[in-house]
């Protein structure tokens, strides 16, 4: 692993969000995460509704500020840096969404759209700015007269691409795929998928990659991380997580996963009950309630993230 | 060993009237329902499937869709005819519904046990008023609905979404139907509480013998859930057979296209996807020839200029395409 560079650390994070006067307190969305990513490298975030996977990237970005623990970018601590000096390094990072239509202004043209950030971030010319949404435009395999539509004349999946030329536009280390083919139809996915992994090859792009579909994120990323409630319970290449998981979450959630083969019908259904308030965390690990192979020993202490083989780190006190 | 025929679709087309003036939306669509069977319905968003599922409720918007041909025969009778009166009875009574997103289907200042005790006040007239609460808890009971004493109380906002999911099923088994129409049932939900959805529903239709009718647009839970699959693509029957025929033998050109674009555990990561190229037609578009010839990597000049039927290739599976011999 020595090869590799690491763009993003972040040690212990924690995220909590106070609910305000009245309410029942502290939601607890991201308990201790330590994780790296990795230079050029796609790391899936899976896991259930309300794990902290669109958090834990939030954080990252500094949209929130984090309650405790340091998130490094490029070696640099951005943990507490102020919001005027933020503004360079998000530069650097851009997010794509689920919903293009709602991430985009409906009101300006989609030209406007994609030569927002150069607006903001650059002191290109307007004539520089159109030449390269064109360029943009062209990279992400729309026409050129798209410059003067308006979002709403595109489909879907053409308003995704929007979005991706809109998130290349300052050329960013990083980009979030913040469940950004789920509302696609199977045909576009394939297509958007596609013109993700060309764009990631020719331009050493890291991503961070959070679907609910598990074999998406299986087909995307290099590296899986597998959350629950706020923390990472298992973490390894793609293949090893989707085919040696070792948690017994992971296996849960894995043999959970829809087949498009009518002859592997009948299978077992994992029973991983209802997901504990993140307001009043259980003690111990975080899935004990639900665990299988539950032992008194899960009920106490919290186990911590161990390397169990090469590249393959575990929370669990079975291994 | 085939189920009876609960439900036949003979030659449905829907109309809906736009500002662009009519356009079709279903064009003579067929299919049969059969008791203790499920019949998957896919394709991707326009392609008529949630139309079909509205239209044999008699849901469609009013006025502005209109079925303008077919009928559908339940227990002999044709539905499209029927009173509206009679419709009363046989929508959350003989056939029931569930939709993609529970929290829009409730009332959200009621509680759920109440919205439950609707469904039996409407449709199950032989209970007393001491066995309706019982009635309540034992329905929850059968989906597996964790202490359901406490949840009847509960408004649809103090449920998870797998628990909402459940409360709605409740809700729909409540009348018991013969036929369970899911629309996007597991669609919001977590792969891990769609599984169990998908299996609650199948313990269902075994015990009460239910035909289901199982829209979705993914092609891993019509594989999971379905005996006999139903391809549509822009408002047309494009393929349908049975679940083995349709997944391991697939013969038109898009069911092809979906099955091999979706990636699954054992596609080799990062590589390219084949991808049905193009986007799907709006229903203002649709093309008089083949409607898919356009996207088809298989397309000819016959294609570009006659209309395909849909034909019977094999027992009981029909393909609607000119190519079918040759693919």
């Amino acid at each position: 692993m020595d090869n590799k560079n690491i763009l993003i650390e972040t040690n212990n994070l924690h995220q909590y969000f106070n609910q305000g006067r009245g309410s029942k307190g502290t939601v607890h969305a991201l308990n201790g995460i330590s994780l790296q990513v990795f230079e050029g490298e796609t790391l899936g975030l899976v896991g259930e509704t309300g794990c902290g996977k669109s958090t834990f990237c939030r954080s990252v970005m500094r949209i929130y500020k984090p309650t405790k623990g340091s998130i490094l970018f490029e070696g640099k601590d951005i943990t507490n840096l102020p919001e005027r000096k933020l503004k360079k390094v998000r530069q650097s990072m851009q997010m794509i969404f689920q919903d293009p239509a709602e991430s985009m202004n409906s009101r300006v043209n989609v030209g406007y759209v994609i030569e927002e950030p150069l607006i903001i971030q650059t002191k290109m010319t307007s004539a520089q700015r159109k030449e390269r949404a064109y360029e943009l435009l062209q990279l992400v395999g729309l026409p050129k007269d798209s410059y003067d539509r308006y979002p709403h004349e595109f489909s879907g999946g053409q308003r995704q691409r929007i979005a991706i030329a809109r998130a290349l536009a300052l050329d960013p280390k990083i980009i979030v795929c913040d469940e950004a083919v789920s509302a696609l139809d199977v045909s576009i996915q394939a297509q958007v998928l596609n013109l993700l992994l060309d764009l990631q090859r020719d331009r050493k792009l890291t991503l961070i990659f959070i679907s609910h579909d598990l074999s998406v994120v299986r087909h995307m990323s290099d590296r899986v991380a597998v959350m629950y409630l706020g923390n990472v319970m298992e973490i390894s290449s793609s293949k090893r997580i989707y085919e040696e998981a070792k948690h017994p979450y992971t296996t849960a959630l894995i043999s959970a996963i829809p087949q498009p083969d009518p002859t592997k019908k009948n299978k077992v259904v994992p029973n991983t009950g209802e997901i504990p308030s993140p307001i009043d965390l259980p003690t111990g690990c975080p899935f004990h309630m639900n665990c299988p192979k539950c032992m008194d020993i899960c009920k106490i202490d919290k186990p911590e993230l161990k390397e169990v083989s090469p590249e393959h780190f575990i929370a669990c006190h079975l291994y | 060993m085939d189920g009876k025929e609960l439900l036949t679709v003979k030659n449905l087309s829907v109309e809906f009237q736009t500002g662009k003036g009519r356009i079709e939306v279903i064009d003579r669509v067929n299919f049969k329902i059969k008791a203790g069977k499920t019949l998957g319905v896919v394709g991707e968003s326009g392609c008529g499937k949630s139309v079909t599922a509205s239209s044999i409720m008699r849901l469609l918007p009013h006025p502005y869709g209109e079925v303008t041909s077919g009928e559908v025969f339940f227990h002999g009778e044709d539905l499209l005819t029927k009173p509206v009166e009679d419709m009363y009875k046989i929508r959350g009574g003989k056939i029931s519904m569930i939709f993609q997103e529970p929290m829009t289907a409730m009332n959200p200042v009621q509680v759920a046990g109440k919205q439950i005790k609707e469904v039996l006040d409407l449709h199950r007239n032989e209970l007393t008023k001491d066995l309706i609460d019982q009635e309540i808890i034992k329905i929850l009971q059968d989906v597996e609905m964790p202490s359901p004493e406490v949840r009847v109380k509960n408004y649809p906002f103090q449920l998870s979404g797998g628990m909402r999911q459940r409360m709605m099923i409740a809700m729909a088994l409540a009348g018991e139907p013969d036929i369970l129409i899911a629309d996007e049932p597991t669609t919001a939900l977590d792969v891990t509480v769609q599984a169990q959805i998908l299996k609650l529903i199948k313990t269902l239709q075994e015990k009460n013998n239910m035909g289901v009718l199982f829209i979705t647009h993914d092609m891993g839970v019509v594989a999971e859930v379905s005996d006999d699959v139903v391809v549509m693509y822009a408002g047309q029957i494009v393929e349908s057979g049975d679940v083995e025929t349709i997944f391991l033998k697939p013969k038109h050109p898009y069911t092809k296209g979906l099955i091999s674009s979706m990636p699954h555990l054992e596609t080799e990561p990062k590589t390219h996807l084949p991808s049905i190229k193009g986007n799907v037609p709006t229903p203002s578009a649709y093309p008089e020839t083949c409607r898919f010839a356009n996207r088809c990597d298989y397309v000819t000049d016959k294609c570009r200029e006659n209309t395909p039927t849909l034909d019977q290739v094999k027992d009981g599976h029909y393909v609607r395409c000119f190519r079918v011999g040759e693919i």
